[in-house]
């Protein structure tokens, strides 16, 4: 197996503040990689410092064989890498149609057939054609996360990274996009590294996963390995506790 | 049992350019010194239920009902000044996100002190000393550091418990919490659903519980209002969930992934024209 996404003893510093403190991890092709953590144990720092969306201070990141270091990425990179954000009510441009919103990634990068490619990225979200010139405040929130992935694999990305991307919708909905996202993964042979806080979420759509406490990984696990109680780390023991649901004491 | 509350029939309806939007259309239900659930997906009029109880629904939205009456007071014909009188003191109501329900500007504790010099004629070293308690009561480890700080200064679990020690200080006799534990971790969400749980058995006040959470309610609830399009699709006993009849709650049930089931892809909801009729 090829590994897609390769990361050696990464560190972002934000000030004084140590958001994530020499973690390493690799992803291989084709994989689907979950990361669950706490607010500020540093899941989301990761993917941002993979998209170069954080000040990267020390170690490497690897995707496919290119390397990078830093923040700097450049337009092939984005070709390869594109990220779902966490909230669908603030990650479109509340002015902008869908199809405008879908237009911008194949303008930045020179892609002439944009008015087919729309309607496929369209159509394969499950949206169609009528939703093409409807703006953001006209959709529902799962209706926006779709926008958001269709403009996500509108570029034919190899490796995609999901920030709780269903946290923000109701559990229907919730299911509707998951099952979107692994749909899409397969068809197009997809590497997935996908934060959540929900362990439901993160055993249901990967395979392995990492579990992440004040910027360290404290514990890698497979799902299976998990759903059997194989963890090591009290930490994880309590999530695992956690999503469980309230039960009365006494 | 004499009921706290009588909700019946009871309609919200917006008026907006386009025509009128009926977020709640007919609920009806009572409660008692007990935990009611009220779960629904984002827009089946829950939460407008709960305000129209409180008295939050905005000025241009028309609220009417059979009846609307909270120990003996009916809610529809009550002044503003009385209902005003009323909540925070009688009803009250934690929000989902401490960020934005608490006051930026003011200390955590004037916050609290607040509240019960609103409602009761009590000295500031009374109110100060109850609020200490208040906080200890909430499992807040340092009361009077805390008590000082500003909300931006504590973590989301703390502002959480910082928000229900402030409805809980006027020791109201019906409670509404809606999501009050959505913004929260995991971790955290399970600390402040058993102080909640625990505070509101101690003190034996009615309890309505506004969440999208099926499990969650029912796990924490005596009995459970499923919601669908503004209306109330099925009632049930938290025990009897797993039998619940109606398709839309079945689906709520069966939609989530859980820990040790393999499902692919995840059963979801097939809506059908016919629930919102």
């Amino acid at each position: 197996m090829t590994i897609a996404l390769n990361i050696q003893n990464l560190s972002v510093v934000y000030d004084a503040f140590v958001a994530l403190n020499d973690v390493s991890l690799s992803v291989e092709r084709g994989e689907s990689f979950g990361l669950v953590g706490e607010s500020g144990s540093g899941k989301s720092t990761l993917l941002r410092a993979v998209a170069g969306l954080a000040p990267v201070h020390s170690g490497t990141i690897m995707v496919e064989d290119i390397k990078f270091s830093g923040s700097q990425r450049d337009k092939a990179f984005y070709r390869q890498v594109q990220m779902v954000f966490q909230d669908p009510y603030g990650s479109l441009h509340p002015r902008q149609t869908v199809d405008r919103q879908l237009l911008e990634p194949l303008a930045i990068h020179g892609i002439s057939d944009s008015e087919p490619r729309i309607l496929r990225a369209l159509d394969e979200v499950g949206l169609g054609s009528s939703f093409r010139f409807r703006y953001p405040h006209q959709l529902s929130g799962g209706q926006r996360q779709r926008i958001a992935i269709a403009r996500a694999l509108i570029l034919e990305p190899t490796l995609l990274l999901l920030d709780e991307p269903t946290s923000a919708l109701d559990a229907s909905v919730q299911a509707e996009v998951l099952n979107l996202l692994e749909q899409v993964r397969r068809e197009r042979n997809l590497t997935f590294v996908m934060v959540s806080h929900d362990l439901g979420v993160v055993t249901h759509m990967c395979e392995r996963l990492a579990v992440m406490q004040n910027g360290r990984i404290v514990e890698r696990i497979s799902s299976a390995g998990l759903v059997a109680g194989q963890v090591a780390d009290d930490y994880t023991r309590n999530l695992m506790v956690a999503s469980k649901g309230f039960v009365r004491v006494g | 049992m004499t009921n706290l509350l009588t909700v019946e029939d009871l309609r919200v309806s917006f008026p907006t350019r386009s025509g009128t939007i009926e977020a709640v259309r007919g609920v009806s239900f009572t409660l008692g010194k007990e935990r009611l659930g009220i779960v629904g997906e984002s827009g089946s009029g829950k939460s407008q239920t709960g305000r129209a109880i409180m008295g939050l629904t905005p000025p241009h939205a028309k609220i009417t009902a059979k009846t609307l009456n909270f120990a003996g007071v009916d809610l529809l014909t009550a002044s503003a000044h009385s209902r005003r009188q009323m909540r925070g003191n009688r009803l009250a109501m934690i929000l989902q996100d401490p960020k934005y329900s608490l006051n930026p500007v003011m200390t955590i504790g004037r916050q609290i002190v607040e509240t019960l010099r609103t409602h009761q004629r009590i000295s500031k070293a009374d109110a100060r000393a109850r609020a200490l308690a208040m906080l200890e009561a909430v499992q807040i480890r340092e009361p009077e550091r805390v008590f000082a700080l500003y909300p931006y200064e504590v973590s989301g679990g703390m502002g959480q418990r910082a928000m229900i020690a402030m409805m809980l200080i006027a020791d109201p006799e019906l409670m509404i919490a809606d999501e009050p534990t959505s913004a929260l971790d995991v971790t955290v969400q399970l600390d402040v659903l058993r102080i909640l749980d625990r505070l509101v058995a101690e003190r034996g006040m009615g309890l309505i519980f506004i969440s999208h959470d099926l499990r969650l309610v029912s796990s924490f609830c005596d009995r459970v209002i499923v919601m669908y399009a503004g209306k109330i699709v099925e009632e049930l006993a938290a025990i009897d969930l797993p039998n619940a009849k109606h398709p839309y709650t079945q689906g709520l049930l069966n939609c989530m992934p859980t820990l040790g089931t393999d499902r692919h892809p995840l059963p979801v909801l097939q809506r059908q024209p016919e629930w919102a009729l």
